[in-house]
């Protein structure tokens, strides 16, 4: 029988709803992230890199960019004849049949699909982090401390510590505790949402909990490995690591790469990280263009100006045009003569000639101003902005909007069009 | 399609001074992020072409580092694929490829075991797009033995290390100088042939009792009269890049919007091995005009109608114009190149001068890389 030591499965059926108009597509691993690439590149890079070559992905909200991105896995050197990447959607069974109920219930469903392998240990992650982390090494840290399951946590900032998951680990880093966002924290160690199990351990504590509703790793599965008395061990890990779950989270990331030296570099030759690019020619810079301060992918046209901005593959700018701190996606199409500072334009959308976005006072969002603030404008994938109209800050704009939309040619700060099914 | 491809990637050519040295011409480098022989390859595979063989002699070794895999251009396929036929050492033949009908003879086993009535055979130095359905739908409907892609050059083009063509009104080949000094026409082959199978086999065969080794003089000239030879006038874009003004012309053409828009745009697309670099990055100090990037390249400063590779750093205070950089250089600060093409993998230090006056200068230095 087939035996693999650890195989991964990877949680990227999340919505990501906090990254607005981003998602209301394509699931957030799917989102575009650094120019070129997916956020799902990273995780599965690391995998490839960890030397885990079997990799289960489990989709649910908006797949098809996803499965068209991973397909047999080729970018990741994940098409093997054993093994390999495996997309795993919710199916139907002859009892009963439900979608992905939580993190821990989506991983109950496809029970079958790791006895395959047969591992010694599962390793559990999620879809929508930047960074890059050697599995193997927190696999060692694993085998050593005997632990039954392993959870990576990063030191953070004390006063940021009630956003997250705390761990409290003694000197030996075995776990003694956990807080769920606690007022008062009593540790700076937070859960990076990444877990070593052995298989043996998960599974008993899968099929003991399965009757638990929209079970859940976190709020359920680590609890009760924790409180059947089984070895918990906090893998300390101090790399880059960045949750890009909101639009101002997202937006930082991204102008972190265009420092001089960024601390998350992909420049380095010994952790690659790979994506599926079907566009390979070179990018071209007119004899007008001015670039500085960013970074842009393949085959974008560039003939006006662009500063500090992350650009993403087959984008044109066209003349005369000034791009300022923003990002924008793949094949999306920018006329001449537009401003736009701090935005973040999504996939093929198409802005008219002479629009300004991202002008005058900030003001929250009518909608929700928990997601659409920043001061950003957010542009979802295969908008139409006419020409001529101005757009403010903390603003969404989904579908193909036309001149009538824009009371006197403007869109004012903490405005949303959300147009549906436009595009269809 | 009812043909095999073969692509003619042996060649070497002294008009392609020290660039040949590191690697065959059907592996240049060309565009920013392709080689040479993408387009012949590519131009197969959208052609719906199932079986392609690619010969291969002086040089090889970085081209079938390129042809490793042939997934990139959908080869990856049960039915055919990708063949790269090296020179080798039989019981019965000791030689190199002696030319051109040769090295087709010393694998005429594998012409004859392929099934497909047609073969397509093209160089690998040539940068083009073309459907091979349509050749060969003229082919069918001339009724021709052997069809030859051929192009009207420029009045004051140099064609002496071209085939020159004269045709008939039927567009029948009547005349067929191979590399003549002084041509009565400004037709030329662009070394892309269509004919039965069965048909390049007997010539081949023919030929090989003969001891006659070229396709162009021992085949294509000798039978001209007694077999119907037909020129396909192709008419879209079309350069051979084996001289070094040749080689530097084909890259610069890039940078005009039409040639950028018919190769890098417009469907089908030109396929390549896909190296998984980062974005090209821009810092404080660039300033990039009228210039093709390839992805991984890092600038710190000035670039002007240029054509810079993968990966290629970019020291501050450079000025690099009119320039071909090929991969993974590394530019060190202060360091002015101009009319020259700098070859992959060098390191040029800081504070250098590197100009071409009358014609281009080819720069490599050997160096040790910079450790950064």
């Amino acid at each position: 029988m087939v035996q693999k030591e650890m195989i991964a499965m990877l949680l990227a059926g999340g919505q990501g709803s906090r990254l607005g108009v981003l998602t209301a597509k394509v699931a957030k691993p799917a989102v575009a992230f650094g120019g070129k690439y997916s956020i799902i590149d990273f995780p599965l890079s690391n995998c490839i890199n960890s030397g885990i070559d079997t990799v289960g992905v489990l989709t649910q909200y908006q797949p098809l960019r996803l499965n068209s991105h991973i397909g047999i896995g080729i970018p990741w050197d994940l098409d093997r004849n054993s093994g390999g990447v495996t997309v795993l959607p919710p199916y139907e069974k002859s009892d009963n049949s439900e979608w992905y109920t939580g993190t821990a219930n989506a991983i109950y469903q496809n029970i079958t699909y790791i006895e395959n392998y047969n591992p010694e240990y599962v390793l559990i992650l999620s879809g929508d982090h930047i960074y890059k982390m050697d599995y193997e090494v927190m696999l060692d840290f694993h085998k050593e401390k005997h632990a039954d399951v392993t959870i990576a946590a990063m030191p953070v900032p004390l006063e940021e510590a009630s956003r997250f998951g705390i761990v409290i680990a003694d000197k030996d880093r075995k776990i003694q505790e956990f807080e769920e966002k606690p007022e008062h924290p009593r540790s700076n160690l937070a859960s990076m949402g990444i877990y070593i199990f052995n298989w043996s351990v998960l599974k008993e504590a899968l099929c003991a909990m399965k009757d638990q509703s929209g079970c859940d790793f976190g709020k359920h599965i680590i609890p009760y490995c924790h409180d059947k008395g089984q070895n918990l061990y906090a893998y300390e890990y101090n790399g880059y690591w960045k949750d890009v779950g909101t639009l101002g989270s997202y937006w930082e990331a991204n102008m972190e790469l265009i420092d001089l030296i960024p601390v998350f570099n992909l420049y380095e030759e010994y952790w690659k990280i790979y994506t599926k690019s079907d566009i390979i020619a070179p990018q071209y810079l007119s004899s007008d263009s001015v670039v500085e301060r960013s970074i842009i992918g393949e085959g974008s046209e560039i003939y006006g100006q662009v500063y500090n901005s992350v650009i993403g593959s087959g984008v044109v700018i066209g003349n005369g045009t000034v791009v300022r701190d923003s990002i924008i996606m793949k094949n999306t199409k920018i006329e001449d003569h537009v401003t736009i500072n701090k935005s973040i334009i999504a996939r093929n959308c198409q802005i008219g000639s002479s629009v300004t976005l991202g002008t005058g006072e900030e003001a929250p969002n009518r909608l929700n101003a928990e997601i659409y603030s920043f001061g950003l404008v957010t542009i979802g994938e295969d908008s139409v902005i006419p020409e001529g109209v101005s757009v403010g800050k903390n603003t969404a704009i989904a579908g193909v909007t036309e001149t009538a939309d824009y009371p006197d040619g403007c869109l004012k700060s903490g405005e949303v069009i959300i147009k549906a099914g436009d595009s269809l | 399609m009812k043909a095999i491809g073969i692509i003619l990637a042996g060649g070497n050519n002294s008009r392609m001074q020290e660039l040949s040295n590191k690697r065959a011409i059907a592996a240049m480098p060309v565009g920013g992020s392709y080689r040479c022989i993408d387009f012949a390859l590519s131009n197969m595979s959208n052609s719906h072409i199932q079986t392609v063989a690619v010969l291969t002699q002086y040089n090889a070794r970085s081209l079938n580092e390129h042809l490793s895999s042939s997934k990139w251009w959908d080869f990856g396929r049960k039915h055919g694929g990708l063949f790269v036929f090296n020179p080798t050492v039989t019981a019965d033949n000791s030689w190199w490829y002696r030319g051109t009908a040769d090295a087709m003879y010393q694998n005429i086993s594998f012409l004859k075991r392929c099934h497909e009535p047609y073969v397509i055979i093209s160089s690998g130095d040539c940068v083009y797009k073309i459907d091979f359905n349509r050749v060969l739908d003229y082919h069918i409907e001339k009724k021709a033995d052997i069809t030859v892609v051929c192009k009207d050059m420029a009045p004051e083009a140099d064609l002496s290390r071209f085939g020159v063509i004269r045709m008939n009104e039927d567009a029948r080949v009547i005349e067929f100088e191979e590399k003549p000094m002084v041509s009565q026409s400004n037709t030329i082959s662009t070394g892309i042939y269509i004919m039965r199978r069965r048909q390049l086999i007997e010539m081949l065969e023919r030929s090989a009792a003969e001891d006659r080794w070229d396709f162009v003089t021992d085949i294509l000239i000798r039978y001209k009269n007694m077999k119907r030879i037909y020129g396909y006038k192709f008419s879209d874009y079309w350069n051979n890049i084996a001289t070094v003004d040749s080689y530097y012309q084909t890259n610069m053409d890039f940078l005009k919007p039409d040639v950028r828009k018919y190769f890098f745009r417009d469907e089908p697309r030109i396929y390549s091995k896909v190296d998984d670099l980062p974005p090209a990055k821009y810092n404080t100090g660039s300033d990039v005009r009228n210039s093709l990037i390839a992805s991984g390249c890092i600038i710190n400063s000035k670039v002007e109608n240029s054509v810079l590779f993968k990966k290629v750093f970019v020291g501050k205070n450079c000025v690099i114009k009119n320039s071909v950089i090929l991969n993974d250089v590394y530019i060190g600060d202060n360091t002015h190149i101009e009319n020259c093409i700098v070859e992959s993998r060098d390191t040029l230090k800081a504070n250098t001068y590197y100009c071409g006056d009358k014609a281009i200068k080819i720069v490599f230095e050997n160096n040790e890389r910079y450790v950064l």
